[in-house]
């Protein structure tokens, strides 16, 4: 087969293209600070004694881990109104389901992280007479934080993935703008093989990030 | 559960008052039923078999370890856990173990911290003292310890007995009214092992009140004036510590101490 390669028509769809970018960095950097936020409350509930606290919210975690995220995104735009009486829009459903969806593992990650901390260092920041905000904070946190980088690192490379799936309840991320850029141009194959190279950049520098901390913590 | 702080009675000299502790994990009673007094610069030695209690009553001494029942005091902090089952608060869990200070037998040092600032802390974070002044305390701390040398080092550059003595600055930092050793010199290399106790030697000679959970007989000997001997978490026998050492009126206790007069290390402590 001979095809004709082109990329210059591209061109004047950057602005569509920029804002795609946009979009998706943006999705990216609000689910994942808005699911930290989750994930360290969660964690830190889960940890506590209180059963009537921890056991809801690791039922929770467990649905959000054992369901696709596609079918959280779509559930919470159709179906969550229904229960509610709310209308959502597709922006506000996309940033709820991929915020409780980071969430659930980043509470994983930051509980992991806390439990790898010796007991013998709670001991001694207690024994020094520090309430449980200041251990946290000064004690555990800190050590805990530097094991959590690389799998949280990690997880934000697949939260940005996931912003694709925008494009399922129409907002105009990456994905979504190569979409209509395909429908007005019938060139796939130059439009998609942009998007994911696009993808490629941006995640590419992330990867090697989180692969030289584990590293560098591995000493 | 409550607490009380300024009309605990102090009609006597005793620093430490523990008063009908009780402490079970699940099934296993570990303490049972244990009294006991240390009276202003007092040093007291707990010794006995492992699975004794002896660890577990020492960290009940600071509520490390919450007993189910009994009265602890510490100076004029009382916890009394008699009546009814309420755990104490953090704040004031937190306010009684700063006046305790505590010793490790894994050191537990701060290893994000450099030594200096391990020692810093305590006081800068719980006492709220200005940086630069608990600053001063821990250089004259480290020196004390024979480490102002290394106060910007990081703790995992320093050999155990190094850690070790970091470890008792740092718990001298908040200015405690008693010290707490947990087998401080048993995950210590032999050699190691001398530098530590000449810290504790020269705590003791200036009059700190001290209770040592140890295998160093000798040494408990040489600096304790009570020795207790636990096993199956009972107070076997107490008494002056030559005494107790030398010529102990128990079998248990002769049984035990019989292992390090032979010189090894203690048989009993793998089946108790």
């Amino acid at each position: 087969m001979h095809y004709e390669w082109s990329f210059g028509f591209l061109l004047q769809y950057s602005k569509l293209i920029g804002v795609g970018t946009a979009y998706t960095i943006g999705f990216t950097i609000l689910t994942a600070v808005a699911g930290f936020i989750v994930g360290c409350i969660v964690a830190i509930a889960s940890l506590s004694n209180i059963r009537l606290i921890s056991s809801p919210l690791v039922m929770l975690v467990e649905i959000f881990r054992c369901t696709p995220v596609l079918v959280q995104l779509v559930w919470i735009y159709y179906a969550l109104p229904v229960l509610i009486g709310v209308e959502l829009s597709p922006a506000v459903a996309a940033f709820i389901s991929l915020s409780l969806y980071g969430g659930a593992f980043y509470s994983e990650i930051i509980r992991g992280g806390i439990v790898s901390i010796d007991p013998g260092q709670w001991d001694a920041g207690r024994a020094l007479g520090m309430r449980r905000f200041d251990l946290m904070r000064r004690i555990v946190m800190p050590q805990a934080l530097k094991r959590m980088i690389p799998p949280l690192v990690n997880q934000a490379v697949l939260q940005l993935k996931n912003t694709s799936l925008l494009s399922v309840l129409a907002v105009p991320d990456l994905l979504y703008q190569g979409q209509l850029i395909t429908s007005a141009t019938y060139r796939p194959l130059e439009t998609y093989t942009m998007i994911a190279v696009i993808y490629f950049i941006i995640l590419f520098p992330m990867t090697r990030v989180a692969r030289v901390l584990e590293a560098r913590l591995a000493h | 559960m409550s607490t009380s702080e300024a009309n605990a009675p102090m009609s006597d000299a005793a620093m430490i008052e523990l008063i009908h502790v009780k402490k079970s994990f699940g099934a296993v009673s570990v303490l049972k039923d244990i009294s006991l007094r240390v009276p202003r610069g007092g040093v007291v030695a707990l010794i006995g078999p492992s699975g004794s209690g002896k660890s577990t009553l020492l960290r009940c001494l600071n509520l490390l370890t919450l007993p189910e029942s009994g009265v602890i005091r510490v100076g004029r902090s009382t916890m009394d856990f008699t009546n009814g089952h309420q755990l104490p608060r953090d704040k004031d869990l937190a306010a009684f173990r700063a006046r305790t200070g505590m010793v490790f037998q894994n050191f537990n040092l701060f290893p994000h911290m450099s030594v200096i600032r391990n020692v810093m802390e305590g006081p800068v974070t719980v006492l709220k003292v200005r940086p630069d002044e608990a600053r001063q305390t821990a250089l004259a701390l480290l020196d004390k310890v024979g480490l102002r040398d290394k106060a910007d080092v990081a703790p995992d550059k320093l050999s155990g007995g190094q850690k070790q003595r970091v470890a008792i600055a740092r718990a001298l930092a908040m200015k405690p009214e008693v010290m707490l050793f947990d087998e401080a010199t048993s995950a210590l290399d032999p050699e190691l092992v001398g530098e530590v106790l000449a810290v504790v030697r020269q705590l003791a000679a200036e009059g700190m009140t001290m209770v040592l959970v140890t295998h160093e007989m000798a040494f408990a000997r040489e600096v304790a004036d009570t020795v207790v001997f636990m096993r199956d978490g009972v107070v076997v026998e107490d008494g002056p510590a030559r005494q107790v050492i030398d010529t102990p009126r128990e079998a248990a206790t002769r049984a035990f101490l019989s292992h390090f007069h032979s010189g090894r290390l203690p048989a009993a402590a793998a089946n108790a």
